[in-house]
């Protein structure tokens, strides 16, 4: 019978470089600047890492295929590197491979990169797909914002809302990410656009302006894990940070081909937030959590996922959102460290930014953007499109919580 | 007896108005202002001459059963493909059974009524028991010629059988001549044209009179055995003049719908025919001539089957679907006359592999899903497990059409990221009726027009050319339908 992974890995080191269009560097660099601070950190010898998971995800505009890059640009000792990708998932899936490494017993030490130079392309937005597959035939050209803006008209027509209403919420969840972005010097966007000047931006897809879009951004994160018995021995002054939930649920092809479901919210963070709250013991979402780093993408998806992780009551968000309720100095904050919208997005390196920023909230090092006394910590990813995602919901807290 | 069992058209839904033309090109070419009347029918960007000859084909085919199909014949002077059976392309795109003959018809504007000369011959002769023959062309000239003027796009088709005919075939005289009225060698865009005063008095003129009287001659009638006479010529008084010659009254001369859409090419003379078919009575005779080195001459008579022939949209029903584009640079650009940066994203792409194609012929041309065995639930691709999870059997699923089934829009977007000839991309999910889903793009449409709800249907629409290879890629995108 599983019993999850609810402290059994404790991170004991993180790092993430400064986001942005980091023109001067490459993916070799952005691995190094990740991996650095977060060896120091770790206070441990390289050599002392058994395993590694390493998460690029358009591998054909930066370092290529396989785990060879990682252990080429750090001079692994000879350990096994293993490449993942899922999407905007790839980084949370590297954390994942690492903390179940640890889990399973047969490492003590593991190391998770997830790193994603996209600026490299000659164009705005992300990479645009290829020919080569059956879908090329078949798929309209779907890009990352048209694919997500999906959900605001759905959303409208399953609540009876109008687009007015829906838009002026979404412009409250990129406003609060631009004032937290501010307050970040890793951040990719530190300006601080007005209400009117979110909703006034030119259209990228209807109904998604350019300020409900998150940054293109190049860089990197990283985290080192161990055993709870290990993380003890290295006898750090603060508190030991462990796993309480990581769950990654995709997509089984209904959306696009099946049930009733309306383009209204994502089933794969519904389903892997039930499940991540279940292993780490969370009965009321909305009383328990701290604060929140989810997959604003887009400011829609952020809308959709509070009702998605249980946080807001379903057509219920816009009130919250409105309300405050997930600003900084609100009950949840989401997105203390500016989010996707303003941290910037280098695909594979997000879900570890994310642990990142609330790693560093649970240690009390997160400056001016310091949350008062967090406790529990939720990072949620999502690759792929609503009508075919990938989810993962990763929990994080003090092992004496 | 052998004879028309059913027609189809379509004409595209972009319209241009003539004189908007004109006044672009008016510090050029003034003289263009002599043709300036009306409007032309025009592809969207996502059209071509296939594309429109499928969608003729499918509202020729409607209430018949298509495995009656035996044959199918596609006449075009400006079809994609110089080898690769374009018409091959439309059989699959109308999932047609597998046992027929198809051919392409080409390089001549007599292409379709020598395509249904061939097509009659094949039933009479016991070989075929129902020919489909469509013609459609989408023929270029460079900007601010006057043939810019003359020129429309669009398609029409005849079922050609032997029972529940609507019109009896009976009797035809052709003429055939090397005369060079314009030529367009392979691989190139544009015709050569010749002086066209010239090609009135010496071609027009002449040649579709001597195809006429010929036919009157042949079956000792006179014309005014017939209720209506069709021959194209843009010209308007030379087309008025070839009435005089023949001797037929004004009245039995069929409109050369210059001042509609312009002449459709070797799809012209067919949808004059459609046109005069949508107006006539049981016992008319008709005459319809084409044009195009030398003259086929076309004789039939509607029978009392007409007045039962189901609903279809034909030309009338074309013509009255239409969107005015009011920008002259618009249409250059929806036509490649006019090049337009499309950005270092839109580089983005590669091959089309061909293996791909050949397995899921079906899937990717003929827009044919699967259907559960179990269940009951209709779903797009088909595939090995069924998608009910209630369900989830194996290898459950037979083949299951999509293409004709209306569907209604559960979300939209309009995207300016995405690389498209007409930005925004528009793109959604759809759910048809009975069940089954599909992404797909939005096309003849603004991003106003839609709303989640609004019902579709489904057109086969060119969806990429690639240049470098060239490969043309077709695939069905869906048209909101009007007044939901």
């Amino acid at each position: 019978m599983a019993t999850g992974i609810k402290d059994k890995v404790a991170i004991i080191g993180m790092g993430c470089t400064r986001f942005g269009e980091r023109w001067d560097v490459g993916a070799e660099d952005l691995i190094v600047e990740a991996f650095e601070e977060c060896i120091n950190d770790a206070g441990i010898n390289p050599a002392e890492i058994q395993a590694a998971w390493f998460a690029t995800c358009f591998d054909e505009i930066h370092v290529g295929k396989s785990g060879l890059p990682l252990s080429l640009i750090l001079h692994l000792p000879n350990i096994p590197v293993t490449r993942v990708e899922n999407f905007c998932a790839s980084g949370t899936e590297a954390f994942r491979g690492a903390v179940y490494g640890v889990a399973s017993g047969a490492y003590d030490i593991c190391l998770a990169v997830g790193v994603e130079k996209l600026k490299d392309t000659g164009y705005g937005g992300l990479p645009a797909g290829g020919g080569g597959n059956l879908s090329w035939f078949v798929r309209p050209n779907i890009t990352a914002p048209g694919g997500f803006a999906m959900l605001a008209s759905g959303y409208c027509a399953k609540y009876g809302l109008s687009m007015d209403e829906v838009k002026r919420a979404m412009a409250h969840i990129s406003w609060k990410s631009h004032q937290n972005g501010a307050l970040n010097p890793k951040a990719h966007l530190r300006n601080t656009p007005t209400i009117d000047e979110i909703l006034n931006a030119p259209m990228i897809a209807y109904p998604l302006g350019l300020y409900d879009c998150c940054g293109v951004s190049d860089g990197a994160a990283a985290a080192i894990v161990t055993t709870v018995d290990i993380a003890k021995a290295l006898k750090k002054k603060h508190e030991i940070i462990t796993v309480k939930a990581l769950q990654v649920s995709l997509s089984n092809g209904e959306e696009a081909g099946f049930t009733t479901w309306q383009y209204d919210y994502i089933i794969p963070t519904t389903k892997a937030a039930q499940l991540a709250y279940k292993e780490a013991g969370i009965k009321n979402p909305r009383e328990e959590i701290s604060m929140m780093e989810v997959h604003d993408c887009f400011s829609i998806t952020e809308l959709v996922t509070y009702e998605d992780l249980g946080i807001c009551e379903r057509g219920k968000a816009i009130k919250d959102v409105l309300d405050g309720f997930f600003d900084l100095n609100g009950k949840i904050p989401c997105q203390p460290d500016g989010g996707l919208k303003c941290f910037g997005h280098p695909i594979a390196a997000s879900g570890l930014r994310m642990l990142y920023e609330m790693y560093l909230q649970l240690l009390g090092r997160a400056d001016k953007r310091q949350i008062k006394d967090p406790r529990i910590g939720l990072t949620h990813n999502l690759g792929g499109f609503p009508f075919m995602g990938i989810a993962s919901v990763a929990i994080i807290g003090r092992l004496a919580d | 007896m052998v004879g028309i069992v059913s027609y189809g058209g379509y004409i595209p839904k972009n319209r241009i108005s003539r004189m908007t033309i004109f006044q672009a090109n008016a510090w050029f070419a003034p003289a263009t202002i002599q043709f300036a009347q009306g409007e032309k029918a025009f592809c969207n960007w996502d059209e071509d001459a296939l594309s429109m000859a499928v969608e003729a084909s499918r509202d020729c085919l409607k209430g018949m059963n298509k495995k009656d199909i035996d044959a199918l014949f596609l006449a075009s002077t400006t079809l994609p493909y110089a080898d690769r059976q374009n018409a091959g392309i439309v059989a699959t795109a109308l999932n047609l059974k597998e046992e027929i003959i198809t051919a392409d018809f080409t390089g001549s504007l007599k292409a379709g009524t020598t395509a249904l000369l061939s097509a009659i011959e094949a039933v009479r002769s016991g070989e075929r028991k129902n020919v489909l023959i469509t013609a459609s062309d989408k023929r270029e000239t460079k900007c601010a010629y006057l043939y810019e003027m003359w020129f429309g796009d669009g398609a029409a088709s005849f079922v050609i059988g032997s029972e529940n005919l609507i019109a009896e075939f009976k009797g035809s005289y052709s003429v055939s001549y090397d005369f060079v009225d314009h030529y367009r060698e392979v691989g190139r865009k544009t015709d050569y044209i010749w002086e066209e005063r010239w090609i009135r008095d010496e071609g027009y003129m002449k040649i579709i009179p001597e195809a006429i009287n010929g036919l009157l001659k042949k079956y000792n009638l006179g014309i005014n055995d017939f209720s209506k006479i069709i021959y194209p010529c843009p010209f308007k008084r030379a087309h008025r003049d070839i009435g005089k010659l023949i001797g037929a009254s004004k009245e039995k001369i069929q409109d050369n719908m210059h001042e509609v859409c312009g002449e459709l090419g070797a799809a012209h003379p067919f949808a004059m025919f459609i046109s005069a078919l949508e107006e006539a009575n049981p016992g008319d005779n008709i005459l319809m001539v084409s044009f195009g080195q030398g003259a086929d001459a076309l004789w039939f008579k509607v029978t009392e089957n007409i007045k039962n022939l189901p609903p279809r949209k034909g030309i009338k029903g074309s013509l009255a679907d239409r969107r005015e584009v009011t920008s002259y640079e618009k249409y250059c650009i929806f036509r490649d006359l006019l090049a337009v940066e499309m950005g270092i994203r839109a580089e983005a792409g590669g091959q089309s592999p061909l293996s791909i194609l050949w397995r899921n012929r079906k899937m990717i041309l003929g827009l044919v899903g699967g259907r559960c065995t179990k269940c009951g639930t209709p779903q797009y691709p088909k595939s090995h497990i069924c998608v009910n999870p209630e369900c989830r059997a194996f290898h459950s699923q037979e083949d299951y059409e999509f293409a004709d089934r209306e569907a209604k829009i559960v979300s939209y977007t309009g995207d300016l990221l995405a690389i498209s000839v007409e930005p925004p991309a528009i793109y959604g999910l759809i759910e048809f009726d009975g069940g089954g889903r599909m992404l797909v793009d939005f096309t003849d449409c603004q991003l106003e027009d839609l709303k989640v709800g609004l019902r579709v249907k489904m057109s086969f629409r060119k969806r990429w050319h690639d240049k470098e290879r060239g490969f043309h890629g077709y695939y069905w995108k869906a048209v909101p339908l009007k007044g939901e």
